[in-house]
């Protein structure tokens, strides 16, 4: 086999930012008429390998071969004449620009006609099976709108090698089947096609072989039909786990918050949340799943103050919250720790230390004008004990710590305050199955401490088995609320994209 | 296809003492720089800097002169610390200078028969008001509709500006001044006194600096702006009021600008000129940059500004060049020490030579 | 009355309408260059030193766009390839282009033997309005459209290419694209930082020949210090005026330079408003046009997004 030309060979492939070493000699291959998935934890390298095939970083080492010629990659310009198409995963299209522009743009041709763009527009369409609207503006368009689109213009440029960044993270179940059946058609037109992923159901689902990176190495390829998801699972975080969370069992449960008829409007006034209604107990974790925008951050956001409301009302004990500030909420006694998605954009300052962080919530609380940073430093160093947070010191920067010590610091933070109501939103994004499992035991750990905790997550499997109940969105609707131990993963991907509860059980499908 | 000859990669960043090192290498280049622009002109470099310097420094009345200089720049440039440090474009200390100025003046004007001990400090509070209401203005619009900040910071500069002439040609005309109009001297009650032979705005100032210092370092409000700074959004997370933080923290910005304005119509020139920001309010945004933000540095920054400005005017008048040079001086050293930033995150790579490591 | 009016708020809007154009290549680039009044002022220097030297109007159009242009140049490498704050960078070379201005007229000032500097007469009367045979000599229209010295002309034709070029033709989608989102542009294999480069000098440029006009034409062909006089700050605030939009900054400059000779023609027994607020006016109407655009909210007429944003390709 070893005549074999690949539309792809990556030889020994180092990459590093600053300290860190991204990429680690890495080797690759993919043939044409393939599909290859990139397996690894968040932190492998997986986005930085790829990078270097589209232009965007430039290698410190190591050689990649395209269709068997060696080859430097420069600029996505490069990557282009190769026919190397990649769909980053945070999109890269010009908003005000509608379809066509973004298709266009940065063309050779000095001008363009229309109509003819147009007709070869429709036809790549017909020939995949993609749905574009050539004149509809980016920012009309829904996130899987937004994908297509993505793929169009790769496809317009006649990419044969193309390179999917985590595509399936913003879609549903059923919009990720059609992404896969446009995945199927274009490998049977000889597209040679990697697509990055930790999701293993997708893996073994959709590709030919699996890449596997730990750590900025590649550890091993594997051919899927010969291998299972445990296994890929064990060399994904290099020994074996077992893939469960223990349910944490708590008897006495009150009622502790009430949501009736919740409906907030974005500020581009698109609803965000339409007639939510629902409640939580203490000791309970409800989770809440959704594609990514049905609402989530609104609801966490109106739950910690933040957001305002059209019409609705929150009970936290019988007295309603909504009109209150943060500030007011923090002082009523209410104790609601929020650990938002955006963890260094609104958890945490990240040019301050630890110190400086764990005053945010707590500075108020000393007389005076002055402030008093000698607690916050004590609370610092005894995060730093009690959760083992890797920092130089407790004056370091946190935007120099690694994504799971910043989770960890977020989240130890909020958790000394002793929460009422913890909400956390995507508290594992970003971090690697180890210190995912270390931040759901904290999480148990609180339940148990009869906290009410929110739960927002992408990933069903986690869901079904951390929280007790299940609350699904879809458009800023509740499309219902099940008993996470009697539910399946398919009922919620059908909730997810918009089907009630009742109608997905029975199994009708409008 | 080669790899591009060169190419731009982060790296740890430097250490604080590196960092110093670098401005000062920076620093130096400046002057190198500066001093080939002179030598092109055909001037001897060296003579032209050692005439800035002695310039400077020969006498106790030049030393005055660079203090006086000094004062408004250092209150300034205070002042839009504050506002830089909430990462709210202030580009209007001009502006708030001109109004505090003519609030002041106001006082200056028509309550001079008023006691010395009453009217200085109601000057001051004058100074503080006016200032402050118009550091507010952008600052409400901000907070309201999200108005660009820099852009309309810099629109109240020349409204401001144009008051002056407005008052000047009309309301506030000296009459003892028929031909030629302006605004007329304050009496000797309404000048601030002087101590050491210089009028007390640089006491002003020297209690300015140590205000604002303690200010950010230690209270709560200074740790309510660095917040606000780095993020908006994790400012109201954590419960703070941020359009009530901006709106204080543009008032004081302005407020101080004021004093400063104060001090300039009331120490140094005796009246209300359309001169008196003179373009201050623009240099007190580089210094304030310059020094990082940071008041010490801010401190030593404006003294060399100053001494750079007051030398000039030596350079003029001994060499015939335009006092024009010191803003041409401040520009490049400025360049250099803006580029220079860049180094302490990132770094440039030569093809060929290895990027691993860093 | 009304037609000279007319034909004074254009000639007062001209050195406006470079300075828009300049500015709005950059902000269309990503990058708002608070440099304008410096690049104007570069611009004036050159214009009329090289035109007083060699009394050759081409010869100084091209030295004020290439003095306007090199300001431009020391904004773009420090923002561009080392990423220095932008604000500040425009602030800086402002205050060293008036300076540096400033300090080269003085000393050629101070060279000559009248103590003035006054452009020689060859190139005063190529700069005088173009007679174009029949249209200048129609009634009304004659004066109205065609009694211009070459500088309006001149600007019209670039506001009108310019249009063309960002709004009609595949590297203006590009330009606008990298204005937007530098990480898409440069994903879709465009070269950002040349055309970055290219853009914000050019349009320096521009802002240099406004400069000129304000050198050699306002002041009669005498140098005088200070000239664009704060001309450039009115220019940022045009930008918006026109919503980024070259065609529309023709509109908006007609406009401005109304309000700034307003002041001749309004009859003072009359209407008794002190000359100061019509000086005052460009700003105040600027300040207000900001708060209502920022009022709308509008996506369409909105500041580029990636302004004021530096881009590196690597950061993450």
């Amino acid at each position: 086999m070893s005549e074999e030309r690949y539309a792809i060979e990556c030889k020994g492939i180092t990459k590093s930012f600053g300290s860190v070493v991204a990429n680690d000699h890495v080797d690759l291959k993919v043939k044409r008429g393939e599909i290859l998935a990139l397996l690894g934890e968040n932190g492998s390298g997986k986005t930085t390998l790829m990078n270097m095939l589209s232009g965007i970083y430039h290698p410190d080492e190591g050689t990649i071969f395209i269709n068997g010629k060696e080859t430097v990659i420069n600029s996505p310009t490069d990557a282009d004449a190769l026919g190397i198409g990649m769909i980053h995963q945070h999109f890269k299209l010009v908003e005000v620009h509608n379809a066509m522009d973004n298709i266009i743009l940065g063309g050779k041709e000095k001008y363009f006609n229309r109509k003819e763009l147009r007709n070869k527009i429709l036809s790549i369409s017909e020939k995949f099976g993609l749905e574009v609207e050539p004149e509809k503006k980016v920012y009309d368009m829904s996130v899987s709108e937004k994908q297509t689109l993505e793929i169009m213009k790769v496809l317009y440029r006649g990419a044969d090698i193309l390179i999917l960044d985590e595509p399936t993270a913003v879609l549903t179940p059923q919009e990720t089947q059609r992404l896969f059946a446009i995945l199927r058609k274009m490998r049977a037109e000889g597209s040679a096609i990697i697509i990055i992923t930790h999701k293993l159901n997708e893996v073994m689902e959709i590709s030919d072989r699996v890449t596997i990176l730990r750590k900025g190495k590649s550890v091993n390829t594997v051919v899927t039909r010969e291998s299972t998801e445990s296994r890929l699972t064990e060399l994904m975080v290099g020994r074996p786990v077992s893939l469960s969370i223990e349910r944490a069992v708590v008897k006495e449960k009150k009622k502790l918050l009430e949501v009736y008829h919740l409906s907030v409007k974005r500020q581009d006034g698109s609803i965000a949340l339409n007639d939510v209604s629902f409640d939580i107990c203490s000791g309970e974790i409800l989770g809440i799943a959704g594609v990514a925008g049905s609402g989530q951050k609104e609801l966490c956001e109106v739950l910690a103050g933040l957001q305002p409301v059209e019409k609705g009302a929150v009970l936290y004990d019988k007295e309603n919250i909504i009109g209150k500030t943060p500030a007011e909420i923090i002082s009523l006694g209410i104790s609601m720790s929020f650990v938002p998605e955006d963890r260094l954009g609104m958890g945490l300052v990240a040019s301050m230390g630890m110190t400086d962080n764990m005053l945010l919530k707590c500075y108020r609380d000393s007389k005076g004008p002055f402030i008093d940073r000698k607690p916050a430093k004590k609370l610092a160093e005894e995060l730093i004990k009690k959760l083992d947070i890797q920092t130089p010191g407790t004056e370091t920067p946190v935007r120099l710590l690694s994504g799971g010590n910043v989770q960890k610091v977020l989240l130890g933070r909020e958790i000394q305050s002793v929460p009422n109501v913890l909400i956390t939103a995507y508290p594992v994004r970003g971090l690697d199955i180890h210190s995912s499992y270390t931040i759901y035991d904290l999480l148990n750990e609180q339940k148990k401490k009869n906290t009410a905790v929110i739960f927002i997550g992408e990933d069903l499997d986690v869901l079904l088995q951390l929280a007790d109940r299940i609350m699904v969105l879809c458009h800023g609707e509740v499309t219902g609320i099940v008993n996470a131990e009697s539910t399946s993963k398919e009922t919620i991907g059908w909730m997810m994209s918009g089907k009630k509860e009742v109608e997905s059980v029975a199994g009708t499908i409008h | 296809m080669r790899e591009p000859f060169i190419r731009t990669v982060k790296r740890a960043e430097l250490s604080p003492k590196q960092t110093a090192a670098l401005r000062l290498a920076a620093l130096l280049l400046a002057l190198t720089a500066g001093g080939i622009f002179i030598l092109c002109l055909g001037y001897n470099p060296f003579a032209i800097y050692g005439t800035i310097l002695s310039g400077s420094f020969r006498s106790g009345l030049a030393i005055q002169a660079v203090v006086k200089i000094m004062i408004s720049l250092l209150i300034a440039s205070l002042a839009v610390t504050l506002a830089f440090k909430m990462q709210f474009w202030n580009i209007g200390a001009e502006g708030q200078i001109i109004m505090g100025a003519i609030f002041s003046s106001f006082f200056a004007l028509f309550c001079a028969n008023w006691p010395r001990v009453v009217l200085i400090p109601v000057m001051v509070v004058a100074g503080v008001v006016g200032g402050g209401l118009w550091g507010l203005i952008p600052a409400f619009f901000k907070c309201r509709y999200g108005t660009n900040e820099t852009l309309f910071t810099l629109m109240l500069n020349y409204i401001a500006l144009y008051l002056i002439a407005f008052l000047r040609d009309g309301p506030w005309r000296d009459p003892a001044n028929p031909g030629f109009a302006k605004i007329a001297t304050f009496e000797k009650n309404a000048q601030l006194p002087k101590v050491f032979g210089v009028h007390i705005g640089w006491i002003f100032a020297l209690v300015l600096l140590a205000f604002v210092w303690v200010y950010l370092k230690y209270t709560k409000q200074g740790y309510e702006i660095s917040v606000v700074g780095e993020s908006q959004a994790t400012a109201r997370y954590s419960g703070m009021n941020v359009k009530k933080i901006i709106l204080r923290t543009m008032f004081m910005s302005g407020a101080i600008a004021g004093i400063a304005g104060m001090a300039q119509a009331a120490g140094s020139d005796a009246t209300l000129a359309s001169g008196v920001a003179g373009g201050v309010g623009f240099t007190a945004i580089i210094v304030a940059w310059l020094g990082n933000l940071n008041p010490g540095s801010i401190f030593i920054i404006s003294a060399l500004f100053s001494i750079l400005e007051k030398g000039s005017s030596v350079v003029q008048s001994n060499f015939g060049l335009s006092t024009d040079c010191a803003d041409v001086l401040q520009g490049i050293i400025l360049f250099f020490i803006l580029g220079c930033e860049f180094f302490i995150r990132y770094k440039f790579v030569i093809r060929g030579k290895d990027g691993a490591g860093a | 009355m009304i037609v000279k009016f007319l034909v004074a708020a254009v000639l007062a809007g001209t050195p406006l309408l470079f300075g828009t154009l300049g500015e709005i290549l950059n902000e269309r680039a990503g990058h708002l260059n608070l440099g304008v009044e410096g690049m104007m002022s570069l611009g004036a220097t050159a214009g009329f030193i090289v035109g007083y030297k060699t009394d050759n109007f081409v010869l100084a159009l091209l030295a004020a766009f290439a003095a306007g242009a090199f300001g431009a140049l020391i904004y773009a490498v420090l923002t561009v390839m080392l990423m220095a704050n932008q604000n500040v960078s425009g602030l800086t070379l402002t205050i060293f282009g008036i300076g540096l201005s400033n300090f080269i007229g003085f000393y050629y000032v101070g060279k000559s033997a009248e103590g003035t500097l006054k452009l020689p007469e060859r190139i005063t009367a190529q700069m005088r309005s173009v007679h174009i045979p029949v249209l200048s000599d129609l009634p009304v229209a004659g004066e109205l459209f065609f009694s211009y010295n070459p500088f309006v002309y001149l600007g019209i034709i670039t506001a009108v290419v310019l249009g063309f070029y960002l709004f009609r033709t595949n590297a203006g989608l590009n330009i606008r694209a990298v204005g937007e989102n530098p990480a898409a542009a440069d994903a879709a294999g465009i070269h950002v930082t040349k055309l970055k480069y290219l853009n914000i000098m050019a349009g320096g440029g521009i802002c240099g020949i406004g400069g000129a006009y304000t050198g050699m034409i306002t002041n009669g062909g005498v140098w005088i210090s200070d000239c664009v006089g704060g001309l450039g700050w009115i220019a940022v605030a045009l930008v918006i005026f026109a919503s980024w939009k070259p065609v529309k900054a023709v509109f908006g400059s007609l406009v401005f330079g109304a309000f700034r000779i307003l002041k001749y023609y309004v009859v003072k027994d009359i209407i008794p408003i002190p000359d100061a607020f019509f000086d005052m006016l460009p700003f105040l109407v600027t300040a207000l046009v900001l708060v209502a655009t920022s009022m709308r909210q509008s996506r369409e007429n909105n500041q580029p997004a990636g302004c004021g944003i530096n881009y590196f390709r690597e950061e993450r």
